[in-house]
């Protein structure tokens, strides 16, 4: 199937035939887009355009071909930044065949987007996507119909479960065989710019009528049922939070037995191949691989199983549908914070990674909503803190106090994300429409979900080995320089104690300060580091932070990594996507002196009413 | 036959989209409102309206849902229907 399992560095004078898909959002493109490339798709990003998209290289037919997923669209002659690039793509590079993927059931409208590329003259195959729930939806299609009408193949299929996917693969197939490689992108064949006609509402019901035949009357549907309960205008909210706390209770019983296992495995590896691996070299290289290296490694890989579940679940939550509903739920009182419905949708995707909830702010037009967005965004209880937190609450509270704890930290989270879009919609003012599509209730396939998971996993890794490895041996270096010294005398134990006068207020000891210095690389460096700077394996750190941090302390400590500067790489996507220094420079200082804040507060407070 | 805006429908009741008044986002939100089905002559009924002045969310033709501020709906010209989607 897969030609280069390698990205090659990208030629944009490519030899390759090159296929492009395109659609509505909520069409199942991506899993479409999954099913023919397999697992070989990387991230590429082309040339002065600044979005990057999923792309692999697929052989099909005896001959290698170029798959490229651009961004979802609805109209080719839309407004939004994802239209813009769809068209600056077209423009600009060489395409020898669109597979445009319609959802089946929104025929009615969806057809319009064929009919634009027509007119553009760009080879095309049609694939009616969801055909399953289309049936439900009592639609009657008539695929060779429609397939003379638009003049291009029309495919119908369940990507999701493959129903119809062979023979979709073969028009693909045919399609490419046939197309022609082409050497320039449209504008240098003479269309200046990528602009479709206006296509009226008549044109789509003529191309449709006897083809496609729509139900005259909306069925009584499963989702009607659902949303009658979950979107009630008084039950829909309670639910929308129990929902939140089911997901986190889950992690917290089975993710949580599930670390043990893997700390244990960690722990067999060090014990019988690694300490007798480094036995024969000095005790300094030793130390290095062991509490510098391994001792990293093993903390970040105990975290796996939580993260595989962790994203398992959001999976089941966007795929199912709700995420888009708790957007409807949540916008009478986003609305009144200068956000939007989706500012929260961007929000709880942050639950999973700060990261792509910034770049997915994309959606927004308004720049002062992306920008307030944006400046909330951080304050989002990612996963990588996730494991700070569960780490260090596991340690200092009783089994059942710990879920509470966890718990009270993600309404912490939306606390200081509330307030602060509160003090600043005066600034960043944002007269941004509100439109979003329903689409039904969805049932995730395990596929779907367990793709997702790992995903998700292996994206993390590869930041995880890069960031975390470099965090992890540099604060092994601070913390074991100069040779010889120990604890308080090193390097970093020095800086922690430069730090006391600010970190003293708050309850956070010098070895913490150094273990919250490096987290600004990445948080997940803070639980690595931990094990670096104690030179303790996961379960003797526990053990140490329990005998030597009260509550009160650990919890100020969690407060302040909740909210003080995100990691390195969140700061780099807020710039990129801001394309302001000042505006990125800002969330950095505001959130450190609003952690400060908000730790001193709980930590003086505390202190003074139980000592 | 008086022309009504979406928000002015109560819930439950269907509608036949007139026209789509550009208002104040231009005609870019009127192109994106008639890609995601708001055609003139399409069956148009609000399913439910959130409390404290939050979103409605509506059904045009038979098989899509949006959901959209109020704000929104007002830029949606409607007439009532002849006969009624459900009955």
């Amino acid at each position: 199937m897969i030609c280069h399992p390698e990205p090659s560095p990208l030629n944009t004078e490519t030899s390759l035939k090159r296929a492009v898909l395109l659609g509505m959002p909520n069409t199942g493109k991506s899993t479409f887009f999954n099913r023919i490339t397999g697992a070989s798709a990387f991230v590429g990003n082309w040339p002065g355009i600044t979005v990057s998209f999923m792309q692999a290289e697929v052989t099909i037919n005896g001959e290698c071909a170029e798959f490229v997923d651009l961004p979802g669209i609805y109209d080719l002659n839309g407004f939004s930044d994802d239209e813009k690039v769809v068209r600056q793509f077209l423009e600009q590079f060489p395409v020898s065949l669109a597979v445009i993927i319609l959802n089946a059931s929104q025929l009615d409208r969806q057809i319009r987007l064929p009919l634009q590329l027509k007119a553009l003259g760009i080879p095309s195959v049609v694939v009616l996507n969801m055909v399953d729930e289309a049936e439900r939806f009592g639609i009657k299609i008539d695929p060779e119909k429609l397939t003379q009408r638009l003049e291009m193949p029309v495919a119908l299929v369940s990507a999701k479960y493959g129903r119809g996917y062979f023979r979709t693969y073969q028009l693909i197939s045919q399609a490419l065989g046939s197309a022609v490689t082409p050497a320039v992108g449209l504008q240098t064949i003479g269309l200046q710019t990528v602009s479709p006609p206006e296509i009226s509402a008549q044109t789509l019901e003529d191309m449709l009528a006897g083809a496609v035949s729509m139900p005259s009357q909306a069925a009584i549907t499963v989702t009607q049922r659902l949303d009658a309960v979950l979107l009630h205008p008084l039950w829909g909210l309670p639910l929308f939070f129990l929902g939140m706390f089911g997901v986190f209770w889950l992690i917290w019983q089975v993710g949580l037995p599930s670390q043990d296992l893997m700390d244990q495995l960690t722990g067999w590896l060090q014990t019988t191949i690694i300490e007798p691996a480094v036995s024969p070299f000095p005790l300094l290289f030793q130390s290095f691989i062991l509490n510098g290296l391994w001792g990293g490694l093993a903390t970040i890989a105990s975290f796996v199983p939580l993260l595989v579940l962790f994203f398992m679940a959001m999976a089941v939550l966007e795929d199912s549908g709700y995420l888009s509903r708790s957007a409807y739920l949540m916008d009478a009182f986003m609305a009144r914070l200068g956000l939007d419905g989706r500012s929260f949708v961007m929000q709880m995707m942050g639950f999973g990674c700060n990261v792509p909830a910034l770049m997915g702010t994309r959606v927004m037009r308004s720049q002062a909503l992306r920008w307030l967005t944006m400046l909330v965004i951080p304050f989002s209880l990612c996963s990588a803190r996730l494991q700070v937190f569960v780490f260090i609450l596991a340690a200092v509270f009783p089994a059942s106090q710990g879920a509470i704890a966890l718990f009270s930290l993600y309404v912490l989270s939306f606390v200081a994300a509330i307030c602060t879009a509160f003090l600043f919609q005066g600034i960043f003012k944002n007269d941004e429409p509100f439109v979003l599509e329903l689409p039904p209730y969805r049932l995730p396939t395990l596929r779907q979900v367990l793709l997702r998971g790992w995903g998700e996993v292996r994206i993390f890794l590869t930041r995880a080995s890069s960031f975390i490895a470099l965090g992890c041996i540099s604060i092994w270096l601070i913390t074991s320089l100069p040779i010889g010294a120990t604890g308080l005398d090193t390097i970093g134990g020095r800086i922690g104690e430069f730090l006391q006068p600010i970190m003293h207020p708050i309850g956070i000891d010098p070895y913490l300060t150094l273990a919250l210095i490096f987290g600004i690389v990445a948080k997940e460096v803070v639980l690595g580091s931990l094990a670096v700077i104690y030179a303790l394996n996961p379960t003797a750190i526990s053990q140490h932070l329990s005998e030597n941090l009260t509550w009160v302390q650990a919890y100020s400590f969690c407060i302040f990594c909740l909210l003080y500067t995100p990691c390195l790489t969140t700061f780099v996507t807020t710039l990129n996507e801001s394309k302001s220094w000042k505006f990125a420079s800002f969330t950095l200082v505001f959130s450190f002196g609003f952690a400060w804040a908000c730790s001193f507060v709980f930590y003086q407070g505390t202190s003074f009413f139980q000592f | 036959m008086t022309l009504l805006t979406l928000s002015d429908l109560s819930v439950g009741a269907v509608a036949i989209v007139s026209s789509i008044a550009q208002g104040a986002h231009g005609k870019g939100l009127a192109t994106r409102l008639e890609a995601m089905g708001i055609m003139p002559n399409k069956p148009i009924q609000v399913l439910r309206k959130a409390w404290l002045g939050g979103p409605i969310h509506i059904r045009v033709g038979t098989t899509t849902e949006l959901v959209m501020r109020r704000q929104e709906a007002k830029n949606i010209l409607v007439h009532h229907s002849q006969t009624p989607l459900n009955p």
